[in-house]
């Protein structure tokens, strides 16, 4: 067990630093001569197409679920766990709540939107692109004060683990959407796979990544032990994920698309654009 | 082929504009030097100091990225003047070599960086738990590889400071320094929260005193260490869920309620149990005083606290359960 009797705030107030020295080097926002500013443009155009997108596709209600009709099992995961009374037939997943009567979407992508927002690896992407604090490294942010992630509503922040934890859950619900995908009613078999089903596969493990990948997991796995000596489970867990932990932002990326892209193939699919091509057992 | 190995333009020279000044203003002076072979951007300054410009102030000491001691800032982007080449720079372009920007100039490309001297005068030092009897026995503590491994990765800082100069945290906003420690001094903070000995408890400090909940995660103190540290993912985020268990996490507090609770019960239970041995002797509550060594026989100064202003910060996890 930690003691807790030492503490150190009374000697550590105020750095005693001479303020308004004056500075070398011309008084300009950057130096920097490289397209610095490529990436953060990228990461605003892909950021904010996902949320255009994901907000239509949310609103819209409509074409997300592929089912019995046309021999499929297939749920966009925008619309995954279907929850409420409009549901479209066959799509719900248990008990429904008749009091809301809009897109069942927009009751639960705050959970995957919070997940996100909160995620380390994003909030380093949006506070360069979209709050230019920096834009770059080197690069003068655009703000005349700065108190970061010390305040309201910032200080929401450290609510990341909790929206993690939902997190899980609806990979969980993914991960069976996926797997019930191979059902094809109305099939001799009832059983196949069609591209349909590899994509909802797909979209579920990238998820898995992005939540093992993420940094709360790292730390209530194993990162806030103290001694791993004592904790051997924990400190092979906490190793394991380390390695991934180092791909998260690849991992981000990818499931933030795929999950787009998922919708948009079921959309298709449930709109009659596209044939889900495919084979039973 | 051989332009780009030596980094010069079609003359074969290379155009060096190099900040000239002190704290009463200062200017960029172009200085054009022959392109050689190999060469990294302090062997250039040296060049210059050799030929053109002998009163150049140029801090440097190894010119092996050990020291520190050479930092500045190359086409813009903080970093060591001995482990920058010539020929990674954009060819043919001129190479713009200004002075850490976070810090107050005092000539050239010298800054005053004992804004970080002080902060490191902030950080509680290691403060060891009592040697267990074998460890008495056997002359000194023990530590199992696994318990140090992670601080290991922060013993690796040279102190070149470009983490600290990077943070816009200061950089941009010079009214943070009285209350923010920056990138170096996490590290430090985290190489010693995940120390298995140290008996401090650094969160509360951490976000109160040093501004943890200022950084805002944007990797750039990662992005030019030279030493290659993770310091966003392996210290300050860590430090940040660290403190998040400590201050807002009700799972974790009422966890920790629960389990106090049963110890304190347990405590209680052994005080009015007759006494059978040193195990049995417990103070009222359980509470155990930490006795504070005076040295921990390395010539560390062990950081004594004030009884009266102990914070109460509730245990983080440490026993893997």
């Amino acid at each position: 067990m930690r003691e807790k009797t030492l503490t150190t705030l009374e000697d550590a107030s105020v750095t005693p630093v001479v303020l308004g020295g004056a500075r070398g080097g011309p008084d300009v926002p950057t130096l920097r001569t490289d397209r610095y500013w490529v990436q953060p443009v990228v990461t605003f155009a892909v950021l904010t197409s996902f949320v255009a997108y994901a907000s239509w596709a949310a609103f819209v209600n409509k074409n997300y679920f592929v089912g019995a009709s046309m021999n499929r099992n297939l749920i966009s995961p925008f619309y995954s766990p279907c929850l409420t009374a409009s549901c479209v037939p066959g799509a719900s997943h248990g008990p429904t709540l008749s009091w809301w009567t809009i897109s069942p979407a927009l009751l639960i992508l705050i959970f995957p939107l919070g997940f996100r927002m909160t995620c380390y690896y994003y909030r380093k992407a949006y506070y360069r692109s979209f709050w230019l604090a920096p834009p770059a490294c080197a690069v003068s942010d655009a703000h005349g004060s700065y108190t970061g992630e010390s305040r309201f509503p910032l200080l929401l922040q450290n609510a990341h683990r909790y929206f993690f934890y939902f997190g899980l859950v609806f990979n969980v619900i993914l991960t069976i959407d996926a797997i019930v995908a191979f059902q094809q009613p109305g099939t001799p078999s009832g059983i196949g796979i069609s591209v349909g089903t590899v994509v909802l596969l797909v979209n579920a493990t990238l998820l898995w990544l992005y939540s093992l990948s993420c940094h709360a997991c790292r730390h209530l796995c194993g990162g806030g032990v103290k001694q791993f000596s004592k904790a051997p489970i924990r400190h092979k867990i906490w190793k394991a994920l380390t390695p991934l932990n180092g791909r998260h932002m690849l991992f981000a990326w990818m499931s933030l698309v795929f999950v787009a892209f998922t919708d948009f193939y079921v959309r298709l699919v449930a709109s009659g654009t596209i044939h889900d091509y495919g084979f039973h057992f | 082929m051989a332009e780009e190995i030596i980094h010069s333009d079609q003359s074969g020279e290379v155009t060096m504009r190099v900040w000239r000044g002190d704290e009463d203003g200062g200017e960029f002076v172009e200085y054009v030097m022959p392109a050689q072979e190999g060469e990294v951007v302090l062997d250039v300054i040296h060049r210059v100091q050799a030929s053109e410009a002998p009163d150049l102030a140029c801090r440097w000491n190894c010119k092996a990225g050990k020291c520190g001691s050479c930092s500045a800032e190359i086409n813009g982007r903080p970093s060591l003047l001995c482990m920058t080449r010539m020929d990674t720079l954009p060819f043919g372009e001129t190479v713009t070599v200004a002075p850490m920007r976070a810090f107050p100039i005092i000539r050239d490309l010298v800054t005053d960086v004992s804004y970080n001297y002080e902060v490191a005068k902030r950080i509680p030092p290691l403060s060891p738990r009592d040697k267990t009897q074998d460890e008495v026995d056997a002359g000194g503590y023990r530590m199992a590889q696994i318990d140090v491994e992670r601080s290991q990765e922060f013993r690796k800082c040279i102190e070149c400071f470009l983490c600290q100069d990077v943070c816009h945290v200061v950089r941009d906003h010079e009214e943070n320094k009285t209350a923010y420690a920056g990138p170096r001094f996490f590290i430090r903070s985290a190489e010693l929260e995940m120390h298995p000995l140290d008996t401090n408890d650094r969160r509360q400090l951490l976000q109160e005193e040093q501004g943890l909940g200022k950084c805002n995660i944007t990797k750039c103190c990662t992005e030019v260490c030279p030493e290659h540290i993770k310091i966003t993912d392996n210290a300050i985020i860590p430090l940040k869920e660290r403190v998040v268990d400590a201050k807002y996490d009700p799972v974790a507090w009422l966890g920790r309620k629960i389990r106090d609770r049963t110890k304190r019960t347990a405590a209680e239970a052994a005080a009015e149990a007759p006494s059978s041995g040193p195990a049995a002797v417990l103070p009222p509550g359980g509470v155990v005083a930490i006795p504070q060594p005076e040295g921990n026989g390395t010539g560390i100064p062990v950081y004594t606290a004030a009884p009266a202003a102990a914070v109460d910060v509730p245990p983080a996890d440490d026993d893997g359960s």
